[in-house]
């Protein structure tokens, strides 16, 4: 922290000291830093800090002084519109990175469309967000309706099931993407040997039975961690080892400490937030983030920094197109729409007509004796291209 | 499908169903002992329970990497349980239920629930402070193991059980074992002790036995104490069957086992335990009908899958009290003039 504002007063002084002319551009970041999600939210913030610290000098020959403005969502739509609406009576504010959560990021984004904002999100999933195809809203991870069809696959290509038993926890999350990796299932032609919802938490066990019963080669559970984990410690426990798959609701280092380490194995999940190994690109930025910030850098860290540096190559595209000039916000919202980005962490980013990246990334992670490591990736495309 | 392959399908059915039920029964003990004396429904039994639960997790946790015999950390576990649950039931009987004795049954039966809630979000708070929600139950080596795993060292009993393909693992076992021992205790209390006859003399007339020099205060505490060791047992119980509680997974078994004790008769301790070992079988049978439905060709019942198992008992408690009000085994109250 010292350096950043070191470097920043060092930058600062020089801006007095060399030209008065140069104009202040900020880009915002909304992501929760306070709260039960502060975690992964800081990281999302320290990913922009160190984009933008690395992007500064070039700000600079273009005659523009740089700055972040960090915005504290707590994870509350509420909270982070009343960010949006601050962010968008800034003037210097040229664009927004940000949210963590989709129920957030839907009304932020909405605040932030007349004024033509634009917001680069590192982290959403939700559909809803860019199927309401407003033009200032993007984003650089996968959405939900790609991740069932890449579970779906996983299941059919990598584990060879021709039986599988579908679960869901029955909510809007877990019901959704059971549905759409069951259809996708069927369309290939797999046996769906069981299909059903469930809100037990502790007693599974004539499910358990049936699953005996019915001998499946893999099963799929749409929904979290907290359920999956006490359900495949009592599958386990009856002597049954079939794979467990599921979606990104099992992304939490609590699941193997729910599960037990006997039986925390041949599990896998789908997942946006890749962790930094899977990333070729990362080693240098975990180490410069690790330097700066006196934490090591996560997934969602490693998707802030692309999300920011996209938008900063947008701003200085944007302006060198406006012949070197501070350029406007809809100048700046309609360059990124249209622009290609190269040498991100996470590979080439470009942007469909709705703000979808038109080829993300899924990983598949796999659990085994406790330790979750990456599997493989599976490359997909938004429905729209 | 051939019969070789479903014939132990039911059986597990049932015999996992029988193993739950024994959780239900002893839990159902703790209501209908108080009913019994009080006639009052102790709607925070289900939170005296899963206190009963997260004590068992503590002692576990706390002994994890202790070198001790596994039987001996449950023991610890039961009667920490057993303690604290037993005295916190007595210090909701003495805070929150005696205050309000003689005025109209809805009073306590409120009361209950508010201090129901209390008690979860206590637990809740408790436990959140050490950042813990899910309490996770580290089992002691082998009770996880399948009852007779090895080929060459097997009971007689686990040879049975292999034979006709039952999965029973060692806690199930403990479970059963340590369910009988409760009762069978119980039992010895309730029938053949002085405490027991005083309790009985309370619970038929709390007056008259006043007058025989029994203090019904003190055993009024001493039923609460049963019942909530009783509860504390049940919750330990819970918690090596599933593995995982929190503060706020005692309401479903809570009110199933209360459903037992109604539909064994309230007060009846012969009927709590028939009642929870029945509701437990219904409960994994109605969980598996979707297969029935597929195999015998009844599109109607392929859909009752498991996320309608809970309310296969209380179908039956309808049922059950429209044809005998009083429950299985309970008597009917005669109301003498």
């Amino acid at each position: 922290m010292k350096k950043t504002a070191l470097s920043l007063s060092v930058l600062a002084a020089m801006a007095l000291g060399t030209a008065s002319a140069q104009t202040t551009i900020k880009i915002a970041s909304i992501s929760p830093l306070s709260g039960g999600q502060s975690n992964l939210g800081t990281q999302i913030r320290n990913g922009v800090q160190l984009a933008v610290n690395e992007y500064a000098p070039l700000f600079k020959k273009a005659g523009f002084n740089l700055q972040l403005v960090p915005y504290d969502d707590q994870a509350d739509p509420a909270t982070g519109t009343a960010a949006a609406r601050k962010i968008a009576s800034d003037r210097a504010i040229l664009a927004v990175v940000g949210t963590l959560n989709s129920g957030v990021a839907i009304p932020a984004s909405a605040a932030l469309a007349p004024s033509n904002l634009v917001m680069i999100s590192p982290a959403n999933t939700a559909n809803q967000v860019t199927d309401r195809g407003l033009a200032n809203m993007n984003r650089i991870v996968a959405r939900d309706d790609s991740q069932g069809p890449a579970g779906a696959n996983f299941i059919m290509n990598n584990l060879k099931a021709k039986k599988v038993y579908v679960l869901n926890d029955k909510t809007a999350y877990g019901e959704g993407l059971a549905a759409e990796v069951e259809k996708a299932l069927k369309a290939k032609g797999v046996t769906i040997s069981g299909s059903e919802g469930t809100e037990e938490k502790s007693d599974f066990s004539s499910i358990v039975a049936k699953i005996k019963l019915t001998r499946p080669d893999a099963i799929y559970f749409g929904g979290i961690y907290n359920q999956i984990g006490v359900f495949i410690k009592q599958l386990r426990g009856a002597g049954i080892d079939t794979p467990v798959v599921g979606g990104d609701g099992l992304d939490s280092s609590e699941l193997p400490v729910i599960v037990g380490k006997a039986g925390a194995n041949n599990i896998y999940y789908t997942t946006v937030a890749a962790p930094l190994e899977a990333l070729p690109a990362a080693k240098t930025f975990a180490t410069s983030f690790q330097k700066t910030f006196n934490t090591p850098a996560q997934g969602f860290g490693a998707f802030g920094y692309d999300a920011a540096k996209v938008t900063l190559q947008g701003i200085l595209d944007a302006a060198r197109a406006n012949g070197g000039k501070v350029p406007s916000r809809k100048q700046v919202q309609d360059t990124i729409r249209k622009g290609t980005y190269k040498g991100l962490l996470s590979g080439e980013v470009s942007f469909n007509s709705v703000g979808d990246r038109k080829a993300a990334t899924l990983y598949v992670i796999k659990v085994k004796d406790g330790k979750a490591d990456l599997e493989t990736s599976l490359p997909v495309k938004p429905p729209k291209n | 499908m051939e019969l070789s392959v479903l014939l132990p399908f039911i059986v597990n059915v049932i015999v996992g169903g029988l193993i739950l039920g024994f959780v239900y029964a002893i839990i159902a003990l703790g209501y209908t002992m108080v009913y019994g004396v009080l006639q009052l429904i102790n709607f925070a039994h289900s939170e005296v329970f899963i206190t009963g639960a997260v004590v068992g997790f503590e002692v576990f946790r706390i002994l994890q990497d202790s070198t001790m015999n596994g039987y001996l950390k449950l023991l610890i576990a039961l009667i920490a349980a057993m303690l604290v649950s037993g005295l916190l039931n007595v210090l909701i009987e003495r805070l929150a239920y005696r205050p309000l004795r003689g005025s109209p049954r809805l009073v306590p039966l409120i009361t209950a629930i508010g201090v129901s809630l209390i008690l979860q979000d206590t637990l809740r708070f408790l436990e959140g402070l050490q950042g813990r929600f899910d309490l996770t139950y580290t089992l002691p080596a082998g009770f996880g193991d399948k009852f007779c795993s090895t080929n060459s060292t097997c009971a007689p009993v686990g040879d049975f059980l292999r034979t006709i393909g039952v999965d029973v693992q060692l806690k199930d076992v403990i479970l059963v074992v340590v369910s009988l021992v409760s009762l069978a205790v119980l039992n010895y209390v309730v029938n053949r002790t002085r405490l027991g006859k005083a309790i009985r003399a309370v619970s038929q007339d709390r007056v008259t036995a006043g007058l025989m020099g029994i203090d019904s205060n003190l055993m009024i505490s001493a039923t609460f104490l049963i019942g909530g060791a009783l509860g504390g047992v049940s919750g330990v119980l819970f918690g090596l069957k599933f593995g995982t509680v929190n503060a706020y997974s005692g309401f479903d078994p809570g009110i199933i086992a209360f459903t037992a004790a109604v539909l064994g008769g309230i007060g009846s301790i012969p009927g709590a335990v028939l009642g929870g070992l029945l509701l437990g079988v219904i409960q994994n049978l109605i969980g598996v009908m979707n297969i029935f439905g597929n195999l015998l060709g009844f599109a109607n019942l392929s859909t009752i899958d498991a996320s309608y198992s809970k309310i296969g008992p209380f179908i039956v408690l309808v049922l059950i009290l429209i044809f005998k009000p009083t429950g299985l085994l309970g008597k009917s109250n005669v109301e003498k003039v």
